[in-house]
């Protein structure tokens, strides 16, 4: 990170710095629901899954407050340079924070459906993917808080095993599906939560971009490996 | 007025390659710095500057005070000249010429470079008057041609609705705002091909800036304009390019976009977001 140096005007400074803690804080609200979605479903935990989907509407009132506090600062300031790369990143960190939240509360929704199943199958797969989204997620928010351009960097470019992990979910669930036709309501539940996990890697991976473009001063524009291929698969029974 | 990249460096004295605009989408320039410094006495208050001005289009200059950006616009039309131990060193390419070469024809050289000062300076005489004095000393023109560009000019400075009926009263009479448009009128009469401005807003109200700068828009079409103002928000609305002046070096030049997103040079940060000092 970067030492800057401070404003002529201290209360200037003062609201960068509330910015960057609001953001942050959402940040870290919304970490915390991925995890309690992640043992919700992994651990058929209720109470997690309670809290996770009872933090949204925190989530989304944190994301009014940053919409509020960046038109102020808009307004009020006439941001340039990295002051305004900074400001309109917070608007649009907030919105891609905002939906993971969102996925977040969902993978909960579906974890309460899913225990009324018994699984002939373990969730390895699915286990070692919320890790590795958790992981992004910890990885990108700290990127927020300190202005990290290579960490967001990293995120960037992790975001590929997640999508080779919902790859094989993906074959792996239909297959049971099509073994047997009582899989076909948890495995169509469990493919979206691995849906979920794996747009929230994608959210994670546009923040990175953000990130980088608010440190830098320049978009982040190496093609990305895209990792889910998941929309062109096709499976047929019997080959 | 309108010319091509070659005819451009063939009038700048310099191999094409050379000549190049600072940033993509700028003209071909209308006039090059090279290598300019200078000295009020054995102070140097200007050090190896190379800019160049884009043809019809708006430079805006801006540093804190003492920068050199306005020892700069004075060195354009050499205001300079008026006062002893001071000069300049290097190359300012206009058309061609050398501007800051001793034998050049002063006169000439600034009804082709005009300049705009911070307080609005009408002279005390008829409106009229204030346009025609200026034109006289380089054209001999019939009253009718003369009335003609009387009115050209106060269109084009946006000033004529409100003058037309006044012609004949005293300047003085005009509000602050009437007074700069007037003089930018006067400027535009003798049909200058660059014209600068010296922060000429600063003693405007927010309403009368807005006008000015709405009329620096317009006048781009035909003149070259280079401003030096302490507003950077201003500089951000008018400017094509800019260029940030600190203790009289020019530190970075760029498109008005690419110096308020993202500046290159970390001194140009600090300056233009408020941490400088």
């Amino acid at each position: 990170m970067q030492e800057e140096t401070k404003h002529i005007v201290k209360s200037y400074d003062l609201e960068l710095k509330r910015l960057r803690s609001l953001i942050t804080d959402m940040g870290g609200m919304v970490e915390a629901q991925v995890g309690m979605a992640a043992t919700a479903v992994l651990s058929k935990d209720s109470d997690a899954a309670s809290r996770a989907m009872e933090s949204d509407p925190k989530v989304d009132d944190m994301e009014r407050q940053v919409e509020a506090f960046v038109i102020r600062l808009l307004a009020l300031r006439q941001p340039v340079a990295q002051d305004l790369r900074m400001i309109v990143a917070s608007l649009k960190m907030t919105g891609d924070l905002e939906r993971i939240g969102d996925y977040a509360a969902n993978v909960a929704k579906r974890s309460l459906v899913l225990q009324q199943f018994s699984l002939p199958y373990t969730l390895t797969g699915l286990s070692h993917m919320a890790r590795l989204v958790q992981e992004n997620l910890k990885l990108i928010i700290d990127a927020i808080g300190e202005e990290d351009a290579e960490k967001a960097l990293l995120v960037w470019r992790s975001d590929e095993a997640i999508d080779q992990i919902y790859n094989a979910l993906f074959r792996e669930l239909i297959t049971y599906m099509m073994e047997d036709p009582r899989n076909i309501t948890p495995c169509t539940h469990l493919l979206f939560i691995a849906k979920n996990m794996e747009r929230i890697g994608d959210h994670a991976t546009n923040i990175a971009e953000t990130v980088w473009y608010a440190v830098k001063g320049e978009p982040l524009t190496d093609a990305r490996p895209k990792g889910d291929v998941s929309s062109y698969a096709v499976i047929r029974p019997g080959e | 007025m309108s010319t091509t990249m070659n005819v451009a460096s063939e009038k700048l004295g310099m191999a094409a390659p050379m000549v190049r605009a600072a940033a993509e989408g700028m003209n071909e320039p209308r006039i090059a710095i090279r290598n300019l410094d200078f000295f009020y006495g054995s102070h140097r208050a200007l050090k190896s500057i190379n800019l160049e001005f884009p043809a019809r289009q708006v430079t805006g200059m801006i540093g804190p005070s003492g920068c050199g950006k306005s020892t700069l616009l004075r060195v354009l039309n050499r205001m300079y000249d008026l006062y002893p131990g001071q000069r300049a060193t290097g190359e300012v390419m206009l058309d061609g010429q050398n501007i800051i070469d001793p034998k050049l024809d002063l006169i000439h050289l600034r009804s082709r470079v005009g300049m705009v000062f911070q307080k609005p300076t009408p002279f005390p005489m008829s409106i009229y008057d204030n346009i025609a004095f200026g034109v006289r000393l380089h054209e001999q023109l019939s009253k009718s041609a003369m009335d003609e560009r009387v009115e050209w000019s106060l269109s084009r400075a946006a000033l004529w609705d409100e003058a037309k009926d006044r012609l004949n009263t005293s300047a003085m009479g005009l509000s602050g705002g009437q007074q700069q448009r007037l003089c930018i009128a006067r400027t535009i009469a003798v049909r200058p091909e660059v014209i600068l401005f010296d922060e000429p807003t600063s003693a405007l109200d927010p309403i009368s800036t807005l006008k000015i700068e709405e009329l620096i828009d317009e006048l781009k079409d035909d003149f070259t304009i280079a401003i030096v103002t302490h507003n950077m928000q201003q500089a951000a609305r008018i400017a094509d390019q800019v260029a940030f002046f600190y203790v009289g070096e020019m530190v970075e030049v760029g498109t008005a976009t690419q110096m308020f997103t993202a500046p290159r040079e970390k001194r140009t940060q600090e300056y233009i977001t408020g941490r400088f000092g």
